[in-house]
């Protein structure tokens, strides 16, 4: 069993182990060790189409982790509220969110947005001057648009977890104690499912650092570090390749151990 | 003690009060035409198995629930719309419900802190101290939640409500969580607590004990509905009926049908006995004598058979089989004993006791 075991975890790691191995590489080939370097880590923060990428990456995970969180949390305080079948259903209906291929969600994306707009511009078009009227069209937005939507469903579903785990008295406590409704979501509620909620901000934050495909789909012209390395595999794998995705790999790892580590720490943490 | 201040208690004015409060949770009616007042002042327990209706109605004390008909009425003002945050009441959990991230002494601050205006931070800082003290934690005030034991956490869940003295201390099984010496260590002196308070206590517990022992009043209930009200003495001394009996110490149960006046048949047999309740000639009722009432004699009239001996200190009870009324317990006092001598399982022996100290009382 263990023998096994051992060969589906290298069957795993083995591609992530080499790519990191050769983005130490001295020489320009991807596959033939030279001696070591981290020249590559330098080359590709020097390198302005990729600083930019990064920049772009980070605006839209930032921005799309903050909106998630937000309205995640929401949700699941709302779906607490409810009861019996339509609770049901709702929670269903966010397991199938985060179940959904990222294609079929790029593609949907996509379409829903070009029907949108198709109907918006022209509208604006004779409302403003002509030659004047904004444009929509997909970039920037519709993509934290897009990663959001699909964010909120993780951060639902951590959030639904540690709300059912709660101590249902202590909100009756508080109330007890005199606290208003939102006097209590403000003091109780809230340091106590913060952990969750950062959590579901980081695994957010790590989806849409790393997502290719739905970004693929609904960024328009604008180019994210998972695009920028795409587009640039295609005239030639250099180390330098293996040094961005060293770069993200190691973002994503931390953030998702951060988020581990919150999530377990549980009622410990120290708020107030 | 409960039953010297009993008498003044009966002129205390109201402090809460039930007028046929029902709650009905879908298909289950939890509390059915509750009536009760409760005084300023009085310890009272609502006494009964789960399930009968006691934390139903000091939810609605509480401000959790609000009666589906009826009225709850606290200090002479109608409650029954009024929330939880504005009732002048404060419970203890029973499991303490003590939030997690905060401190013993935040935790304790926490009532006096949703005043507006906000209190002074040194008035708060010497309440919260003071109410430490009163628990019997001083110093504990920086200490995190997690670090106390179940007794400490029990005494800052006291505390935390105790602090902003209310008019209503409601006490949800408050020490079912804890061993047998500390809950009786905290019986004391959550008694010697209400007395130096003069807040009113209202505790729900399913512990027999519990109640005798605490309560000024005690309030059997059973399938949401009060069955019977009064002093632990009266309650053990004058039950209405076997469930009360039951409830409330321990106790021999003979049924049979009322012959009329104090008599009544059971096994072929005509016993007599106190009435205590109103039964029809011919219907069924039950003799109830506590064990302690029964004397175990050489001789006498009716003959019985020890079958087991169980010394227990400071005294001993038998059990004695009885060829018309069954199984009989029977507690003798180590004076008793002494005099008469143990006797052997096997042996014969005799019982009798005081003609009113076998109670007629309804069967169910």
């Amino acid at each position: 069993m263990r023998f096994y075991a051992s060969l589906v975890y290298l069957f795993l790691y083995f591609p992530i182990a080499v790519i990191v191995f050769f983005s130490f590489n001295a020489g320009k080939s991807a596959t033939q060790m030279m001696g070591f370097s981290v020249g590559w880590y330098g080359h590709a923060l020097h390198n302005p189409f990729v600083t930019e990428a990064l920049r772009t990456s980070f605006i839209v995970a930032l921005s799309s982790a903050s909106i998630a969180s937000v309205f995640g949390t929401m949700a699941a305080l709302a779906l607490q509220g409810m009861k019996g079948r339509v609770r049901m259903l709702f929670d269903a209906l966010i397991y199938v969110a985060v179940m959904v291929p990222g294609i079929v969600i790029g593609i949907s994306t996509l379409i829903a947005l070009v029907t949108l707009f198709g109907w918006i511009n022209p509208v604006l078009a004779a409302l403003f001057p002509a030659g004047q009227a904004p444009q929509l069209a997909m970039g920037l937005v519709s993509l934290i648009g897009a990663h959001a939507l699909f964010s909120m469903a993780l951060v639902i579903i951590i959030l639904r977890a540690r709300l059912a785990g709660m101590d249902r008295s202590l909100m009756e406590a508080s109330a007890d104690l005199y606290a208003a409704p939102f006097a209590t979501f403000r003091q109780i509620t809230l340091p106590l499912i913060f952990p969750g909620i950062l959590a579901g901000f980081l695994l957010s934050f790590t989806f849409s650092f790393d997502d290719f495909i739905i970004a693929f789909f609904v960024a328009g012209s604008e180019t994210t570090l998972p695009i920028y390395v795409f587009s640039s595999i295609r005239r030639g794998v250099t180390p330098e390749i293996n040094a961005i995705g060293t770069m993200v790999l190691m973002t994503s790892l931390v953030l998702l151990v951060i988020a581990q580590v919150i999530l377990r720490r549980g009622p410990r943490q120290e708020a107030a | 003690m409960p039953s010297s201040t009993s008498s003044a208690m009966n002129q205390a004015p109201a402090i809460a009060e039930f007028r046929a409060a029902s709650k009905r949770f879908g298909p289950v009616l939890a509390a059915d035409e509750v009536s009760l007042t409760i005084r300023r002042g009085e310890f009272l327990t609502f006494l009964g198995p789960s399930g009968c209706g006691k934390t139903t109605a000091l939810r609605m004390l509480a401000g959790f629930e609000a009666p589906t008909s009826g009225a709850v009425y606290l200090d002479g003002e109608r409650v029954n719309d009024m929330p939880a945050y504005r009732r002048p009441v404060n419970m203890v959990f029973q499991h303490y419900a003590l939030f997690p991230h905060l401190t013993v002494a935040q935790n304790i601050a926490y009532g006096l802190l949703q005043r507006r205006p906000r209190p002074d931070k040194a008035e708060v800082a010497a309440k919260v101290a003071r109410a430490l003290d009163m628990v019997r934690l001083p110093g504990f005030g920086p200490r995190r939640i997690w670090e106390m034991s179940g007794g400490q956490q029990q005494r800052v869940a006291l505390a935390r409500a105790i602090v902003n003295e209310p008019k209503l201390l409601l006490l949800d099984e408050p020490l079912a969580a804890l061993d047998r010496k500390l809950r009786r260590e905290m019986q004391i002196e959550l008694q010697t607590l209400q007395r130096q308070l003069g807040i009113t206590f209202v505790l729900v517990t399913h512990d027999q004990e519990e109640a005798l022992s605490m309560s000024d009043r005690i309030c059997i209930m059973r399938g949401g509905k009060i069955v019977q009200t009064g002093s632990p003495t009266v309650l053990y001394d004058e039950p209405i009926s076997r469930y009360v009996a039951d409830f409330v110490g321990k106790s021999n149960f003979v049924d049979g049908i009322f012959a009329g006046h104090n008599k009544v048949t059971a096994h072929g047999t005509t016993f007599t006995g106190r009435i205590l309740c109103t039964p029809a000639i011919g219907s069924k009722v039950t003799l109830s004598i506590r064990p302690e009432q029964i004397e175990l004699t050489r001789d006498g009239l009716e003959p019985v058979q020890v079958v087991n001996r169980i010394f227990l200190g400071e005294h001993t009870e038998y059990l004695v089989r009885h060829d018309n009324m069954g199984e009989l317990l029977v507690r003798v006092s180590r004076q008793a004993e002494a005099a008469e001598g143990p006797f052997d399982p096997g042996s014969e022996a005799f019982v009798r006791w005081a003609p009113d100290a076998a109670l007629i009382l309804d069967q169910d």
